[in-house]
């Protein structure tokens, strides 16, 4: 750095006199930073550089991975990626950005991105029945809907391989040889007959009994199409012996965009959601994704069967949220005040022990309680009531009862350290003063003591409302929504919260079919409730203004 | 300063003993100091029991549900060994990998990025801070569905980052690296006074010398917090876990304790005590040591001053 320091020092003497025209005077001084050989190839640089290789040996690949899964988005934005990180890395305009990119990199892609998606999903029927693009649900229709040529020959069929890839080899009824794969259709190919059958196939390697054996579902699951036409059909097989030509029963007419059953001639053509559909209403079964517009977020609110239980499970998120904060602050500014007393003895001791259960996993601490909670054989049943059978976690008003009692053993610790935190560093004079003016106890504490510590706690409790907004874990552990509503349609129950609904509604667990769009529609709700409150947040904090 | 006098008189005259401190009677005793001794004692037994619970139950030998409710009945060892008949051990080290993993992770990033918003004055820099903190109140989990979709297009093209990657998953923690941590980072870089890079600079160092040699090494234990923290926190993450990770072989702890109790509650409760107590113990060190900076943490990215 030096050198280039002096170097500019002494371009700008020398040029002292007579000041060359910017443009020139910028391109000299560009000039001179390229030579500049500070610390340009010292180990620092090639680590840098054998850093860089390996992100672009790495981007390579995942580039020419996605060119051959045909996935073009993977494709442009690792591109986009790499062509950033090489110029952020090795230009020299560049410096903050250098530190920054790599964590930006991983902020974008996993979070603002998934964000993005989320909006997109939300507007968008993407779930069971809807999976994929249209080309893919076409696919899946002409393979689903399958039936075996009426007086087809059988044909003889040999199953051969290339490598992993399976292929039958068929000898037609006028002796010619073809051979095809899942992806090639059938093409003539050399063979040699023995027997009236393929012995052996130029390019591919014949399979023996045991090695079809081995392979048997895929064997009989193969489909060789017959030509490019998907509409011609392909052979399949079920004893790796005979082959028989099947066609769809149902016809894509690509001109037309329509369907068409082959058996009973109803013509299906697409109605907008993502399916195909006849003129009596009747729909085919694979769809494909489309835009719904505000289909999914009509659905929350006002569908007959979600919106019922979704306003139930808003209201009760609010009520776990606020109540959850309530409690645990009560409690934890109560303990707080009892211990402020300096000449407490033991005061330590009961500090480290109060604390305990905020130093436990998130997610030992539910499962623990689900335990104690559990109506036959429970700790608290049992030997606490004596045995008594009260139904914590089954019955709707008790297990939420029961969320609201273990949060509150959870989180009072945290207040508690807050609260020991904030009445520390209350300005003593002030409490002097609600002395002198002849305050008790309680008026002081009232009066001076708790409106100073709610200022300092205020933004504080508000993240802790963000945080058990979205309490998955907490909910998720100990009572997984449970009781279930009365209408069993819906994946839903008494105690669920919105993020859990979400869970259940998206069906990853399996116990519902899969729905992201609405999933992703309530997800939103979320995102603007949040926004809500953290723009409630910023207004009090005025954190923004610690930016300088 | 007539406030301070005040205050000290008041406090000699309280801890000095004297001939008023012996004539206080018990009832005085326990209305100024004997109630909050009480109130410790109960509410210390309120945090405590269940955990004393959980550790009898990883204790007992029966371990059922209703075998656990006689504390520390028997004591035997019998359901720490028959966690190595199950994949708790491997469920262990995956945990443990994802968090070390994505806590390097984190810090690197996060002290990265700390640094050029500390140091550097670039366009766009109060745009960025800006855009950390809100996206610092979004958490992650909130797109858990998309951040499954994606991962299944990911899988796709590169298997190594789709669904039940570990690799994948600490992507994804790596996603909230800046948001969280960097500016708990921030305020502590800003601490480190400028002339010190200054100073290099004048001797001919480069800004990457700077921060690798000079300043990574004051900021030392702010790094340190970071790191624990962020192992604290991946260690507990439960939700995109549970998503992300199908097969058994390679869940995390929380999973893998949530399908003991979720399935078979009765039969596995001795198991999953013994699990949890195994996972608690670590944890509750590295909280106990770092306790003030976890408070400090979470007042530094919410209150002012």
């Amino acid at each position: 750095m030096t050198d280039l320091q002096h170097a500019t020092e002494a371009t700008r003497a020398r040029s002292g006199g007579s000041t060359p025209p910017p443009d020139e005077r910028r391109a000299r001084r560009a000039a001179r930073r390229d030579e500049s050989p500070a610390g340009r190839y010292g180990p620092g640089f090639l680590v840098k550089l054998a850093i860089m290789a390996v992100v672009n040996a790495f981007g390579a690949y995942v580039v020419w991975s996605a060119w051959v899964a045909e996935s073009w988005v993977v494709l442009g934005a690792m591109l986009a990626m790499l062509v950033v990180a090489d110029w952020v890395y090795f230009s020299r305009r560049t410096v903050p950005l250098k530190y920054v990119l790599p964590g930006l990199i991983f902020l974008f892609t996993f979070q603002i991105f998934t964000i993005a998606y989320t909006g997109w999903v939300a507007f968008t029927n993407y779930g069971d029945g809807h999976n994929s693009t249209k080309d893919d649900a076409i696919t899946a229709l002409l393979a689903q809907n399958e039936r075996r040529v009426e007086g087809s020959p059988s044909l003889p069929l040999t199953v051969v391989a290339d490598g992993d890839e399976l292929g039958f080899a068929v000898l037609a009824a006028d002796g010619t040889t073809a051979v095809g794969g899942a992806e090639d259709a059938l093409s003539p190919v050399g063979a040699t007959v023995t027997d009236g059958r393929i012995a052996a196939v130029d390019g591919w390697q014949v399979l023996d009994r045991q090695e079809i054996l081995e392979r048997q579902t895929e064997v009989t699951n193969l489909r060789v199409p017959v030509s490019e036409d998907p509409n011609d059909g392909s052979i399949r097989t079920q004893d790796a012996r005979t082959g028989y030509t099947f066609t769809p029963t149902l016809l894509y007419d690509e001109s037309a965009d329509t369907m068409t059953d082959t058996t009973t001639g109803a013509v299906y053509a697409p109605n907008g959601e993502g399916r195909f559909e006849a003129a009596d209403g009747s729909t085919l079964q694979v769809g494909w994704r489309v835009f719904v517009g505000f289909d999914n977020f009509t659905t929350a609110f006002s569908d007959s069967r979600y919106a019922g239980p979704f306003f139930q499970v808003v209201a009760w998120t609010f009520v776990f949220a606020f109540a959850s904060v309530a409690t645990t602050f009560l409690l934890g500014m109560f303990l707080a005040t009892v211990f402020n007393a300096p000449h407490l003895r033991g005061r330590k001791v009961y500090r480290t022990l109060l604390i305990l259960p905020y130093a436990i996993p998130g997610f030992v601490a539910p499962l623990l309680w689900s335990g104690l909670l559990n109506r036959s054989f429970g700790f608290i049943n049992q030997v606490l009531l004596g045995g008594a059978a009260i139904p914590w976690l089954t019955d709707p008003w008790l297990a939420k009862l029961s969320l609201i009692g273990v949060n509150l053993w959870l989180g009072f610790p945290y207040m508690f350290l807050i609260c020991t935190g904030a009445l520390q560093s209350l300005p003593t004079d002030v409490m002097e003063a609600a002395k002198i003016d002849g305050a008790g106890r309680l008026r002081t504490w009232s009066s001076v003591t708790m409106p100073l510590l709610l200022v300092s706690t205020t933004p504080l409790l508000i993240s802790s409302f963000a945080f058990n907004f979205n309490n998955f874990a907490l909910v998720y552990m100990l009572t997984g929504g449970g009781p279930r509503f009365a209408d069993a349609s819906v994946p839903l129950g008494h105690t669920d919260i919105l993020i859990t609904m979400v869970y259940s509604v998206a069906g990853l667990d399996g116990t519902a079919p899969k729905n992201f769009g609405l999933a992703s529609a309530l997800s939103i709700v979320i995102f603007v409730i949040i926004a809500t409150i953290s723009a409630i947040a910023f207004k009090r904090t005025r954190s923004l203004e610690e930016i300088n | 300063m007539t406030a301070s006098t005040i205050s000290e008189s008041r406090v000699s005259g309280r801890v000095t003993p004297g001939p008023a401190r012996r004539r206080r009677t018990t009832g005085a005793w326990f209305a100024d100091t004997g109630w909050r001794h009480v109130v410790g004692v109960v509410f210390v037994v309120y945090a405590v029991f269940p955990i004393v619970y959980v550790v009898s139950a990883s204790l007992s030998a029966g371990g059922t549900l209703t075998g656990s409710n006689q504390l520390f009945d028997t004591v035997s060892g019998a359901n720490y060994a028959a966690l190595g008949d199950t994949r708790f051990w491997s469920w262990v080290a995956n945990s443990v990998q994802i968090a070390v993993v994505t806590s390097i992770g984190t810090v690197l990033m996060g002290a990265a990025a700390a640094y050029a918003f500390s140091r550097f004055r670039f366009e766009g820099r109060r745009a960025g801070l800006t855009t950390l903190l809100i996206v610092q109140m979004f958490p992650q989990m909130l797109a858990f569905v998309a951040i499954f979709l994606l991962l299944i297009s990911l899988g796709e093209v590169v298997p190594a980052l789709g669904l039940n990657s570990k690799v994948a998953l600490v992507c994804v923690y790596l996603g909230g690296a800046l948001g969280v941590n960097t500016f708990l980072m921030y305020g502590f870089f800003n601490t480190i006074p400028r002339e010190l890079d200054e100073a290099a600079k004048i001797d001919g160092a480069t800004h990457a010398q700077t921060y690798w040699t000079i300043i990574l090494r004051l900021v030392t234990p702010i790094l340190a917090v970071v790191a624990l923290l962020s192992i604290i926190a991946t260690f507990g993450e439960f939700v995109i876990a549970r998503v992300l990770l199908q097969s058994e072989s390679n869940w995390t702890l929380a999973v893998g304790l949530y399908s003991w109790v979720s399935s078979l509650l009765e039969a596995n409760w001795g198991l999953f005590a013994a699990g949890a107590v195994i996972s608690t113990i670590p944890i509750l060190v590295l909280f106990l040591f770092l306790q003030k900076y976890i408070v400090g943490g979470l007042t530094a990215g919410s209150v002012k001053g």
